[in-house]
């Protein structure tokens, strides 16, 4: 296909280098330099997609961020992204585009009957239509409205490509590099201060560079090509093209998307895709200029309808004709730069004026290259359905509601200026109070929440000459606030056209008989009549209008159609703009890449991974891991073709008959150090702790305020002032906070430091019958009897040159010890008990053989401590001190917490022996009772008892303590599951706890 | 993001620290009868201001001090920030 609509020179392309690319499937050509949308325009292709709710032909209407409708679903090296902006998409060799929204294809568009079936569609229509019946919902409506909108498809492949943070902090942010963006950044630079100048598209300058400005004797152009080289080469200023700045949070800092490769056919390699900047700047400037706002008259949506802004940039920039026949509808001096454009490529306009008689140099200029100008004239409504043939035109009367004699002019693009809207979006964000602006029709910033300054045409200053002059000095006196510097810059000569006033018109009546769709929001499609609707329906809050209708909402956030949509709500209110108020404008400002947002925390980098010591060892025989909390731990380890129901059996049966080793480096380990630390334990934990002895163990649940159990574990006492506190592998954290809370806050008079020394040392426990001669071997020159040694007692000892602490724990519940060594210590140690253990029968156990024992032998653990349990609940009331105050006592007295029926932790045993139960499971009397099903209690941990070789299970069940011996059932929707069982004590196994004492 | 100024490191990102809640609380004396109310007031009930908020924080990721700031919960401003056994002004 020839490009019928590029003009034979002119342009910013790269006209010696030929990009082919395919847009619904048919091949093109571009240059380099150009976007999707100025090489399909220069291919004549204006029918890009299909509207959202109406499904009508979607053309382009900008030319850059502003685009409403021109989403298209991008192919790129095999990787699929939706919702990218073919005005913004650079082309590269070998882009694959295609239209979204439409099914099955853009010109024969299935949902287009949405068109002719709109009375279904009308405002709310998210919150009436699909509402009844209901039986409709998931078969009929989800489906179609899935089918049917949307901005594309996200990919279901893992994204190849990566992303990265960066984290930056600057004295000033200049967010956008027009002219008040350059200003400001050079002379801020020049006085010292660290400068980032962001620029969203791969071009600086911004309007300067489709002006027909002159600047200190050179082309606006020139003038910042030559500023930007100057800072480029400044040890104190970052700049960066294809970067958004589209958040503005908190303490100012803002959120900034580089766009690093999404220009070239493929990532380089050790590039990133994006790069998402979080800036923190002292100071910053938003010269984020302006964006044209349309006018709005019948069928304004019709492809070749666009921006008369766009027309311009697409002819200046890209070199391309967005038609040959073109209408420039305006209200404002604008239209008349584009249409003088046209002219000087050999292409005839005709001018629309809606003002009478206006006069101004560049009105004066047009006329005299002859262009054919129609004052007080306005189109009343696009003719052509996939593409603008024609347009209805009258005059209009001077108070701009009675329309002559409907005329129509042949045209192929109608061009509209409804003059300029000042982005304010980062203002606004930042928590500026904006104030409207009489003079432009627009809001502009007002009193600034953060250290955040607007300037140039996002301020509303729509004359070159005071928006350099503005910003350089703004640019000078916030950087010598920071650097204390004082760099004098002359302030360049300018040389630009003089305007005359805008007409304060927007919005096209009717004519007489005509029901013409007037579109607002071109995005969401949001026309006049549905604002019209939702205010005769009552709503009247703008907030509830944009909910209502859509308007203003979803990834456009309102950048075309805010202020339209404000003036009509306010002309049917008969209110003025400033007291309807404008939306909130959310960030991010344009849609940003979920992988962008993620960066590099994705898969094994979601979070860190903590391995023990004795990781490798694991690794080496066979071990299965399982995640504990960011800790790696071996579940299993497998021998052969063994299940990890097989081998958990067997490592926990081989606990009970010979011994085991377990590593238990995760466990939460604390130092308390001080004078008042037995004081302190005795506050934080529920039982006594004043008179335990050195070289002791003791087991303690400390609760929180509130009465819940927060944690347990053993405490041992290391020597006169030093305790040695073990937490659970996930409350290790928790735990330690809520020691330095009660330190530093509550009782900062208590002697008392305390730090993490989880990763200092490695644990192995060695538990089961056996374990006593293994220690021995282990520790030849140690009394390892039960006497030397007693359960709980502590002692330190040598293990072949190595110093170890071994602590006669167990959580077992078979004869056990813990034997702790530093960490860089801990495959020796690990190594030393296998190969002395071999003689015993050691085995290995994972998790999953540690959670059986612990289970039948009703300890409680994570499942038990939920953060809903007290001490009574895991029968551990007897821990309870009635002599001293502790944390969460006085809570303890809540009438809940002391009812006769209070829920307490039970054994379940299936009646057939033989049924595992699900955990999570619920309790209920009666299997077969209607729903919603009386819960008596849940299911909190399950195992295969290797000491009665059935299945046994922990319960948390209401009036526990006088269930014993009842028969219940165990009902699992979610496996389809009902059991009946028999409730019995939650000490499955050795009772009377005679085993550890042994 | 907040900018929180750690009496003891300086400016940091709210990334380093926790939130503890209502600094003002005082915990009600060890071993001294409270009623239910008051110890109901301790636990449960808060006041929820609009505007000047004295909370606590806790430089997680830092020095591990708990730290008092005085912040505007309608607008984030920090308007100063105490050590723990700092005299409020
Ligand atoms: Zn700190």
């Amino acid at each position: 296909m020839t490009q019928s609509y590029r003009i034979e020179t002119g342009g910013l392309i790269n006209r010696n280098k030929k990009i082919s690319f395919k847009f619904n499937g048919t091949s093109y050509f571009g240059y380099e330099g150009d976007t999707l949308a100025s090489a399909l325009l220069a291919n004549g292709v204006h029918l890009v997609g299909r509207s959202f709710k109406y499904h009508r032909p979607r053309g382009f209407f900008g030319a850059g961020v502003d685009e409403p409708y021109a989403v298209v679903q991008l192919y790129r090296n095999g990787e699929t992204e939706p919702n990218i902006k073919a005005t913004e998409q650079e082309l590269f060799e070998g882009l694959e585009a295609n239209s979204v929204n439409c099914w099955p294809s853009v010109n024969f568009d299935i949902g287009a009957i949405n068109n002719f079936l709109k009375i279904f569609l009308p405002a709310g229509f998210y919150y009436k239509t699909f509402m009844w019946p209901k039986s409709f919902w998931y078969k009929i409506y989800e489906p179609f409205i899935r089918k049917a909108a949307g901005l594309g498809v996200a990919s279901t492949k893992h994204d190849k490509e990566r992303y990265e943070h960066k984290y930056e902090y600057c004295d000033l942010l200049i967010a956008g590099s027009g002219p008040s963006g350059l200003a400001s950044a050079y002379s801020a630079a020049k006085n010292g201060a660290k400068v980032i100048l962001a620029e969203d598209k791969p071009r600086y300058g911004g309007s300067l560079l489709t002006s027909d400005v002159n600047i200190g004797n050179q082309s606006g152009k020139d003038w910042a090509d030559g500023i930007i080289s100057e800072l480029k080469e400044m040890p104190n200023v970052i700049v960066k093209n294809r970067s958004q700045v589209f958040g503005y949070y908190d303490h100012n800092m803002l959120v900034m998307s580089e766009k690093v490769s999404d220009h070239l056919p493929k990532t380089k390699k050790y590039h990133p895709n994006k790069r998402l900047w979080y800036i923190r700047a002292k100071e910053v400037l938003i010269s984020s200029g302006s964006i044209e706002r349309p006018i709005v008259f019948g069928n304004n949506d019709t492809p070749g309808v666009m921006l008369s802004s766009a027309a311009k940039e697409y002819l200046k920039v890209y070199g391309v004709l967005v038609g040959k026949k073109p209408l420039v509808f305006t209200n404002n001096d604008s239209g008349y730069e584009t249409a003088i454009e046209f002219k000087k490529h050999g292409v005839e306009p005709i001018v629309l004026d809606s003002r009478s008689n206006p006069q101004s140099e560049i009105i004066d200029e047009a006329k005299n290259l002859g262009i054919n100008i129609k004052d007080s004239y306005v189109v009343v409504a696009a003719q052509g359905y996939k593409k603008v043939k024609s347009a209805d035109v009258a005059t209009i009367s001077e108070d701009k509601k009675t329309l002559g004699k409907i005329e129509n002019i042949v045209c192929d693009c109608i061009c509209v200026s409804g003059f300029w809207t000042p982005t304010i979006h980062l203002a606004s964000q930042s928590g500026n109070k904006t104030k409207f602006n009489e003079e432009i029709d627009a809001f502009v910033p007002g009193v600034s929440k953060q250290n955040e300054t607007t300037l140039g045409a996002a301020n509303g200053v729509f004359t070159l000459e005071e928006t350099l002059k503005t910003s350089f000095e703004k640019g000078k006196e916030l950087s010598k606030k920071i650097t204390d510097k004082d760099n004098e810059i002359s302030i360049p000569n300018v040389v630009e056209k003089k305007y005359s006033k805008h007409d304060k018109f927007w919005c096209v009546p009717l004519p007489k008989g005509k029901s013409y769709k007037r579109f607002l929001d071109f995005q969401n499609d949001v026309a006049v009549s549905d604002v019209e609707i939702a205010l005769r329906e009552g709503y009247r809050s703008i907030e509830h209008v944009k909910r209502y209708t859509t308007l203003g909402m979803a990834t456009d956030q309102g950048k075309t159609s805010n202020l339209n949509g404000l003036q009509l709500v306010s002309e049917i209110e008969n209110k003025v703009v400033p007291s309807v108020g404008h939306t909130t404008f959310r960030p991010p400002y344009t849609p940003i890449s979920i992988g962008a947002i993620v960066g590099r925390e994705v898969g094994k980098h979601s979070k860190p991974t903590r391995k023990s010591p004795i990781h490798n060892w694991h690794e080496e025989h066979n071990a299965v891991f399982v995640d504990a909390g960011v800790w790696l731990r071996p579940r299993y380890y497998k021998r052969g073709n063994e299940t990890l129901f097989e081998a958990s059996k067997r490592e926990a049966k081989n606990v009970r008959t010979n011994v085991g080793v377990c590593d238990v480096t995760t466990l939460g380990k604390i130092d308390v150090k001080g004078p008042d630390a037995a004081e302190f334990l005795n506050r934080v934990y529920t039982n006594a702790w004043l008179k335990l002895p050195v070289g002791k163990a003791r087991y303690g649940v400390m609760l929180r305020e509130d009465g819940i159990v927060m944690d347990d574990g053993t405490t041992t006492r290391i020597s006169e002032n030093h305790y040695h506190m073990t937490t659970t592998t996930a409350q290790a954290a928790n735990v330690l906070s809520h020691l330095e809370y009660y330190l530093q806050l509550v009782w900062p008079e208590l002697n008392v430091n305390v730090v993490s020394t989880t990763e200092q040392w490695a644990g192995a426990a060695i538990a089961g019958p056996k374990s006593r001669d293994l220690l021995q071997k282990l520790f030849p020159k140690t009394d390892v009897s039960n006497e030397g040694l007693p359960f709980m007692g502590y002692v330190e000892g040598d293990l072949f040159g190595v110093k170890a602490r071994i602590f006669r724990i167990s959580f077992s519940g078979e004869l056990a010890y813990e034997v702790n060594v530093e960490s860089d210590n801990g495959r020796f140690m690990w190594d030393k008990i296998i190969e002395i253990g071999e003689e015993f029968q050691i085995q290995p156990y994972g998790t999953e053989a540690l959670s059986t024992l612990r289970i039948e032998m009703g300890h409680v653990a994570g499942s038990e401590l939920d953060g809903r349990t007290i001490p009574y609940d895991n029968a551990l009331e007897g821990l309870l001190s009635k002599k001293k105050d502790f944390i969460g006592k006085r809570s303890l007295q809540r009438a809940a917490f002391i009812a006769e029926d209070r829920q307490r932790i039970v054994g379940v045993v299936p009646l057939d022996k033989k049924t595992s139960i699900p955990e999570g499971s619920h309790l209920v009397k009666d299997a077969n009772a209607p729903l919603p099903n009386k819960k008596l209690g849940h299911i909190s941990a399950s195992c295969w008892s290797v000491e009665h070789d059935n299945p046994f299970s922990l319960a948390i069940l209401k009036d526990g303590k006088n269930m014993i011996g009842e028969k219940l059932y165990v009902m699992s929707p979610l496996k389809n599951k009902v059991i009946p069982v028999e409730i019995v004590s939650s000490h499955y196994v050795d009772p009377k706890g005679e085993r550890v004492r042994s | 993001m907040l900018h929180i100024k750690c009496p003891h490191c300086g400016m940091r990102s709210q990334n380093e620290f926790s939130y503890g809640g209502d600094a003002t609380v005082k915990r009600p004396e060890l071993n001294k009868e409270v009623t239910d109310q008051e110890w109901d007031n301790f636990v449960y009930n808060r006041v929820s201001p609009r505007g000047k908020h004295l909370e606590l924080w806790q430089h997680l990721s830092g020095c591990r001090q708990w730290i008092k700031v005085e912040r505007d919960t309608a607008t984030h401003e920090i308007f100063r920030t105490y050590k723990a056994n700092e005299e409020i002004a």
